[in-house]
Order: structure tokens, then C-alpha cells, then sequence
């Protein structure tokens, strides 16, 4: 087939005058200037809902006493039988508290029922996500460990309690 | 028989029933908190009100008596809006602590609440509040979770008999306390905690160490009495949580005594987990195969007749099978198990060991002897038993030997053989009983005249008119669970054999070289002299330190046993954990003791075990039956006779928080015992 005069001009007219140059370069500067969607991980993070369930913590009252009162309805309820619990007296003031409390991250879900199941909010799945370990072992976590991330994110855990009150 | 129509269902029932008990016949399901069918009737939760027709109010179906034609309505509207509105009234005090309450899971309260309850209370004010109160070792109270049903005050004032427990106090102020703040002492105090129907009682040793649904449950026999009280054991993975009992309406209705019930501690300290050998005076840490070897080797290189064995009094009639076959395999005849040296002989008859007239049969009875026996600390639930025959009236009881509070009034006759031999002599006194029973007593038989007691109370028994064609009330009281079952399967002495007495004298002389104790511990060890002592058991009690070897045995909720009560029922317990460590089940310690000493054993799995049983003891096979015992066999105990000395009879009451090795490895029982004997010391001065 053969071209039209016209056609052939405008052909000629858009290679003198670098159109696509030109368009590209605008594209590439509009999308230089847009908000950019990555962010930098590990310093910059996303936003997370208050629902957001996390590595767990076991919380302290405003006065430093354990929350946990060892009634084992969370042990009940994990569907993956993460949980171990062994209730006793305590000897100090004779009241119920856990032995031991032990959550084997391997096997839990994250379905927050533990959570759902504490009478006291105790056992809470905090907004922490970042708890990668080298080995396995490290991922048996104890009560312990569990009160230290209490006291670690307890702010964290307070606000998005308060944040998630009025749905529940 | 009236009839009436519940919830459109028509029933017949037996007159002098209530409404209530009609509607279990109908099979409607009425919810309850006071109300406990083996206790007086109190109406005072208000949970069972029901319709009935041409009535103008709701009314009480636990207090109600059943009446011709009545028509009675449970799911109404009406009535469950009664219903929830006594719910919300019992919720107004009740604390919401459910989550720290041992009784959740198991709460009466908790599940009427569920079907009755509104969700969400309505009462702001504030709740009632009372101090938890004392009442001993056993029960941990919580006072406010009290719902004021009554059920414990009724139990320990009707059934154990000690009226410890009552309610102060009126309306919303009234509280349920012991006298003075006193613990109580009942033995059978720990079933107030079965019958709490929220958690105001419950177990001060199993306080908050488990809960309900992470229990594996199996049906098990207790051993720390005759009576072969039937219990539920519960546990997790390998231990043992708690004790309950399990309802047998011919045994032990659903009491247990507080020693059976209070023991699993025991089961856990002081155990023998591997076997043990004695080298240069010390016991040394040994494997199964050099243990078995050096006991093998010593049943080979001694004669029979220096050979003797023991079997203690929680052996199952397994394990006291085996080891019987296995020594007379070997020739050996001095085999016992009458620890105490009770005089009892299986080759005078069933019927001269066994409870004759049986447990339940107790009610049937009209007068009651009981000689050289405290039934209500050898066996306590079986003495509830005679105290509810009391109760119904018409029930003369006497006793010849101490004197004991036994909940009863009973006619004191004397303390010793002389007021055997004057009752025998002139019996006026039982003139006119259609059914009267003998209760022969440990006491009375574990001596050395006990032959001779044992045929004068069989002599009583016929005198009085115990022993007829379709009666038979000549019983022996047992304190061991395993005595009637080594009876049964005649680990006794064969001919030429000595009893438990003699072994222990020959062994001292150094005649005896060789002892296996089976689980034997209240011999005297010191008498043992150099005798090489073989002990399987599971306790590292008196046994343990006297023995050469020690095999490691189990306990009985750590095997599937074999137990015949003092009735002579046949019951089986099963196993719910497994022994500690290297311990086996007793059974097959012989098995493999045997198979070292070519004497092997025809059995190697526990049905070929049981099937050999069943045809050397035909009655062990019906399980749950009581084998008929010819009453014949007592007028030949009757004619033997024989020489008694003076002493005084004494009671087996001592022992009752100290009578085998499990009891003493428990810390609860220690505990128990110390408060008995405070409580002794203190009415001790008082009087």
C-alpha cells in the first residue's frame, strides 16, 4: 500500500522534533514526581489496623501485676494447641496465677482467638511482625518472654484496644 | 401408684414420690441446686418450680408430693420465667469469677446459667461479700460464691454423721461455717466438695492444678479400703490430678472416703522408678537385666522350703496370681497374704472371709453386732452405710471391743473375748431379729487366739440366727483391698508352708533365706535377719530399705487390676497413667522374672493372664457379681473352737492416715493425721 503525501510529512515531522522523546520524557517525570507506593523497609513501614494480629504479649495492670490469671480458656480454645499453660498458687498472696505459660510460635495460626477468649486481655497479638529468628528453638516463647513484649508494647496494645473498643 | 402427665407424657409412679422424681421418670429434666436425691429434702433454691394444673402458683417440684392425676407443665413460659428470675436472684451475690473458680467447667451454677440466665446482670448495687472460711487440709471455701442450697450442712449432719457444718444467720446475711471455725473432721468430709453445686467448697490439694476438660477420666477401684469404692481417676498426660468417686449404688453409693479420695500426692513422692540393687551395704541404681539375673539366680540356688513371699495388702489379684505360680512352679509353700496375721482360711470356705450379708444388704439387716471392728475408720463409707440403716430406725447395734464414736448410738457389750464368749452364751438381746448381722473386725481375727474369735463369732452368728436359708449376716470386716482377692486365689500357706508370723521368725533363725515381698511393708523388717529380701512395690517404704533388690512395680492407677472387695465382688480398675520411669506393671516383672528361671510362666499378654485366672478361680471372671458363698462352711467354723486369751480387742483406727506406703508418701494424709491428733489431744483435756 502506498503512503499519502501527508502522512509521510507528519512521519518526517515527529522524528525531526523528538515527539516521543519528548512524551516519554514527560511520563517519565510525571511518574518522577508521584507519590511513590514502596517505602523503605526496615525504616519506613505501613500503615497496620488496630486489629492487626501480631506476635504475642502478655499485659501487665497500670500497677505492674500480671494480668493473667491462669483460668486456661485461651489453652482451650487454640485450635493448633500452641498453647501450654500450668496454673498454681502463688505464694506470695495465694492467688491463681500460671507456672508457665508457653506459646510455640511454629504452631500458631494468628487467629486471635486466645485473645478474643481472655476474660482479662492478658494474652493479646500485639502489632509486632518483626520477630524472624535464626532458630527454632527461639520460637518456643515463655512467660517470660511473653511479659517482656507486654511491657515492650503495651502503649501500642493499649491504643489499638481503645482504637478497636467501640466495634466490639 | 398415681399417675400423672408431665409436659404431655403420661408416667406411673411409685406413691411418695415427688414431683420432681416423676419428671426424671418422665424423663424431663428439671434444673436443681438444693435438691440431692441422696439427701433430705430442704426447697430452698427455688430452681425447680413447675406448673400444675388447678394450682394457683408455681410450685416446688422437690417438695412436692406426686399426686393422683396432677398435670404438670416444665417448658412453659410461665415457668421459665420463674425459673429465670430465681436465676438472676442466685446471680445478684454470686461473684463473676468464673475464671478463677475451680469448679469451672463442672458448675452446676454455670451451666443452669447458660439455660436460665439473662446475659447480663441488672443489680449495680454492690454484692454481698463474706470471708472464706476454714475448714481444714481438705476443703478450700470461698464463701462468696455461696449459694446457700444447704447440700454440705445436710451431707455431713445425715450421712457422716458429725454435724460440723450448719448456717448461721438469716436471709442474705446467712453463712454456712463450721462450728467455732473448726475443721471438720468427717472422714468422708471431701464429698461435701462433690455436692457444692458451685465452687463455694472445693479441693484445698487440687486447688486450681487443672480444669475439667483437659482431664482424661477412667474408671478405676480404690485400694485404700475393702470396700472397693468405684472412682473416676483423673489425669494429665503422666500424673494423676484428682480422685473422684463414681456412683455404685451396691458399694459405695457416691461417697468415697477422704483417704481415697485425698491420696494422689502420694502417688507421686517416694516412688521407685528403676530397680535397685543392695551392693556393699548400699542400694545401688541397677538395670532391669541385672536385677531380674541376680533375683533369678537367687530363686534358683535355694531350696523351696528356704523360699517364702508376702503379698502386701494393694496387690491386684494379677500380680498375686503370677508370683503364686511362679514359687510353686518352684516347689515353694510359704506364700501369705494376710499381712496383719489375721486368722482367715480359704480352705474353711468362701464364706468364712467375706462380708456374707454384702454391703447393700446392710439395709436389709435389723440388728447388727460388731466385733473388734471401727468401721467408720477401717472402711467409712461402708459405715455411712450402717449409719443410714440406723437412721431409717428399728436398728439395734452393738459393739464388743473399743469404745469409738461411730456417728451411731449402739449398746456398749465389753472391750474383749469375756463379753464375746457372755453374748454367746446368753443372746437375749438379738431374740426376735429376723436379720441380724456380725461384723468381725481385723481386731478381732489379726492375733494369735483369732481362729478361735473368728469360730465363737461364727458360733454367734448361728446362736443368733444370722446365718439361714435366705441370710446370711456372718461378716468379716477387711481393711485390705488386696485380702479377699488372695483368698480367693489361695496365696496362702500350701502344706508344710508357714504364715507370715513363721516366715518372719524363720527368717530371723536364718531357716528362711529368701523373702519376696509384693508389695508387703507392715511387716517388721528388723526381724528379717540376714535373709536376702526381694521387694516389688512402688513405694520406697519399709520394704524398699530392707530389700536386696528392689523391683520397681505400679501403683494402682498405673494398671489394669483386678480387685475383690470385702463382699467379695469382683471389680476391675483400669489403668489412667503410666508407672515412672522404668517401673513396670507387676505382673509382668513375674513374667519376666520367670522366663530366667525356666519356669516360664503360661501368659504373656494380661486376657491369656486373666483367662488363667478364670479357670483356676472360675468366680474372678464375673465382674461386678458377687459369687455365692455356701453358709454351710460357717457351722464347720463354728464347731472348731479353740482357746482365747484376755486381751482386749483393738481396732485397726490407728493406721487410718497411716496404713500403707501410699497413704504414708502423701503430704495431704500428713496433714489429715496432724489435725486428728490435735483434735484428739484437745477433747483429750477437755474431758
Amino acid at each position: 500500500m502506498k503512503q499519502s503525501v501527508a502522512s509521510r510529512a507528519a512521519q518526517i515531522a515527529n522524528a525531526m522534533l523528538l515527539k516521543d522523546f519528548v512524551s516519554a520524557f514527560f511520563l517519565a517525570m510525571r511518574y518522577f514526581f508521584k507519590p511513590k507506593p514502596t517505602i523503605n523497609y526496615p525504616f519506613e513501614k505501613g500503615p497496620l489496623s488496630p486489629r492487626f494480629r501480631g506476635e504475642h504479649a502478655l499485659r501487665r495492670y497500670p500497677n505492674g501485676e500480671e494480668r493473667c490469671i491462669a483460668c486456661k480458656l485461651c489453652e482451650a480454645v487454640c485450635p493448633a494447641l500452641a498453647i501450654t499453660i500450668e496454673a498454681g498458687l502463688r505464694q506470695s498472696d495465694n492467688t491463681r496465677r500460671t507456672i508457665r505459660y508457653d506459646i510455640d510460635m511454629t504452631k500458631c495460626i494468628y487467629c486471635g482467638y486466645c485473645q478474643e477468649a481472655c476474660p482479662v486481655e492478658a494474652i493479646v497479638l500485639g502489632p509486632n511482625f518483626e520477630f524472624a529468628m535464626e532458630t527454632r528453638e527461639e520460637l518456643f516463647y515463655d512467660k517470660a518472654r511473653l511479659l517482656t513484649n507486654g511491657d515492650r508494647w503495651e502503649r501500642e496494645i493499649a491504643r489499638n484496644i481503645a482504637m478497636d473498643a467501640p466495634y466490639r | 401408684m398415681p399417675k400423672l402427665t408431665i409436659d404431655g407424657i403420661e408416667v406411673e409412679i411409685e406413691s411418695g414420690m415427688t414431683v420432681l422424681q416423676a419428671c426424671e421418670e418422665a424423663g424431663v429434666e428439671i434444673p436443681r441446686f438444693c435438691y440431692h436425691e441422696r439427701l433430705s429434702i430442704a426447697g430452698n433454691c427455688r430452681m425447680c418450680l413447675v406448673e400444675i394444673e388447678k394450682m394457683p402458683k408455681l410450685a416446688a417440684s422437690c417438695a412436692m408430693p406426686a399426686g393422683e392425676g396432677m398435670v404438670v407443665r416444665t417448658r412453659s413460659e410461665k415457668v421459665r420465667a420463674a425459673r429465670q428470675n430465681v436465676m438472676e436472684f442466685q446471680l445478684v451475690n454470686h461473684p463473676l469469677d468464673c475464671p478463677i473458680c475451680d469448679q469451672g467447667g463442672e458448675c452446676d451454677l454455670q451451666d443452669e446459667a447458660m439455660a436460665y440466665g439473662l446475659g447480663e446482670g441488672r443489680f449495680s448495687e454492690d454484692k454481698h461479700a463474706f470471708e472464706p472460711k476454714y475448714m481444714g487440709p481438705l476443703i478450700k471455701t470461698m464463701m462468696n460464691r455461696c449459694i446457700h442450697c444447704t447440700r454440705c450442712v445436710r451431707f455431713i449432719a445425715e450421712i457422716a454423721g458429725t454435724e460440723e457444718i450448719g448456717a448461721i444467720g438469716r436471709g442474705g446475711a446467712t453463712e454456712i461455717i463450721t462450728y467455732l471455725q473448726a475443721a471438720v473432721t468427717s472422714e468422708l468430709s471431701g464429698n461435701v466438695i462433690d455436692l457444692c453445686p458451685v465452687g463455694a467448697l472445693t479441693s484445698r490439694p487440687y486447688a486450681f492444678s487443672a480444669r475439667p476438660w483437659e482431664l482424661r477420666k477412667t474408671q478405676g477401684i480404690d485400694v485404700m479400703d475393702a470396700v472397693g469404692s468405684n472412682i473416676r481417676i483423673d489425669s494429665r498426660g503422666a500424673s494423676v490430678m484428682r480422685i473422684l468417686p463414681r456412683n455404685h449404688d451396691d458399694v459405695n453409693e457416691e461417697w468415697l472416703a477422704d483417704r481415697s479420695r485425698f491420696i494422689w500426692d502420694g502417688l507421686k513422692s517416694r516412688r521407685l522408678d528403676r530397680p535397685y540393687m543392695r551392693k556393699g551395704g548400699k542400694l545401688v541404681e541397677t538395670s532391669w537385666d541385672e536385677a531380674l539375673a541376680a533375683v533369678a539366680a537367687k530363686l534358683k540356688s535355694t531350696a523351696a522350703e528356704k523360699i517364702g513371699a508376702i503379698a502386701g495388702d494393694l496387690c491386684a489379684v494379677e500380680e498375686m496370681f503370677a508370683l503364686k505360680s511362679l514359687l510353686e512352679e518352684l516347689g515353694v509353700t510359704n506364700l501369705d497374704c494376710r499381712q496383719n496375721g489375721a486368722a482367715l482360711d480359704p480352705a474353711l470356705g468362701r464364706a468364712s472371709y467375706l462380708f456374707n450379708a454384702s454391703i447393700a444388704g446392710i439395709e436389709a439387716a435389723d440388728a447388727l453386732i460388731i466385733i473388734g471392728a471401727n468401721p467408720r475408720l477401717e472402711a467409712p463409707v461402708l459405715n455411712a452405710r450402717i449409719r443410714k440403716r440406723w437412721l431409717a430406725g428399728g436398728f439395734k447395734i452393738s459393739v464388743i471391743g473399743e469404745r469409738a464414736d461411730l456417728t451411731y448410738d449402739y449398746n456398749y457389750l465389753g472391750a474383749g473375748p469375756e463379753s464375746l464368749k457372755t453374748i454367746v452364751a446368753g443372746h437375749e438381746a438379738f431374740d426376735g431379729a429376723q436379720r441380724p448381722m456380725v461384723i468381725v473386725g481385723q481386731g478381732a481375727i489379726a492375733r494369735p487366739d483369732g481362729a478361735a474369735i473368728l469360730s465363737q463369732a461364727a458360733r454367734l452368728a448361728d446362736a443368733i440366727g444370722a446365718v439361714s436359708a435366705d441370710w446370711n449376716g456372718f461378716c468379716v470386716l477387711h481393711e485390705a483391698a488386696s485380702r479377699v482377692g488372695g483368698l480367693d486365689v489361695g496365696f496362702v500357706p500350701g502344706t508344710g508352708g508357714g504364715t507370715v508370723a513363721d516366715m518372719i521368725k524363720a527368717a530371723g533363725s536364718g531357716a528362711l533365706e529368701v523373702l519376696y515381698l509384693l508389695g508387703a511393708d507392715e511387716i517388721d523388717m528388723k526381724a528379717l535377719g540376714d535373709a536376702f529380701v526381694i521387694y516389688q512395690g512402688s513405694h520406697g517404704d519399709a520394704g524398699a530399705h530392707r530389700a536386696d533388690v528392689i523391683l520397681p512395680g505400679s501403683a494402682y492407677t498405673e494398671k489394669d487390676g483386678t480387685y475383690v472387695n470385702t463382699e467379695g465382688r469382683v471389680q476391675l480398675g483400669a489403668r489412667a497413667v503410666m508407672p515412672p520411669g522404668e517401673a513396670r506393671e507387676d505382673w509382668r516383672i513375674l513374667r519376666a522374672l520367670s522366663g530366667l528361671m525356666d519356669a516360664k510362666l503360661p501368659f504373656d499378654t494380661p486376657e491369656e493372664l486373666r483367662d488363667r485366672i478364670s479357670d483356676a478361680v472360675p468366680h474372678l471372671e464375673q465382674v461386678d457379681e458377687i459369687a455365692f458363698a455356701d453358709s454351710a462352711a460357717l457351722k464347720a467354723l463354728a464347731g472348731k473352737g479353740g482357746t482365747v486369751a484376755s486381751d482386749p480387742f483393738r481396732s485397726g483406727a490407728a493406721d487410718h492416715y497411716m496404713g500403707n506406703p501410699i497413704i504414708r508418701a502423701s503430704a495431704v494424709m500428713a496433714k489429715c493425721k496432724a489435725l486428728h491428733e490435735r483434735e484428739e489431744e484437745a477433747t483429750g483435756t477437755d474431758a
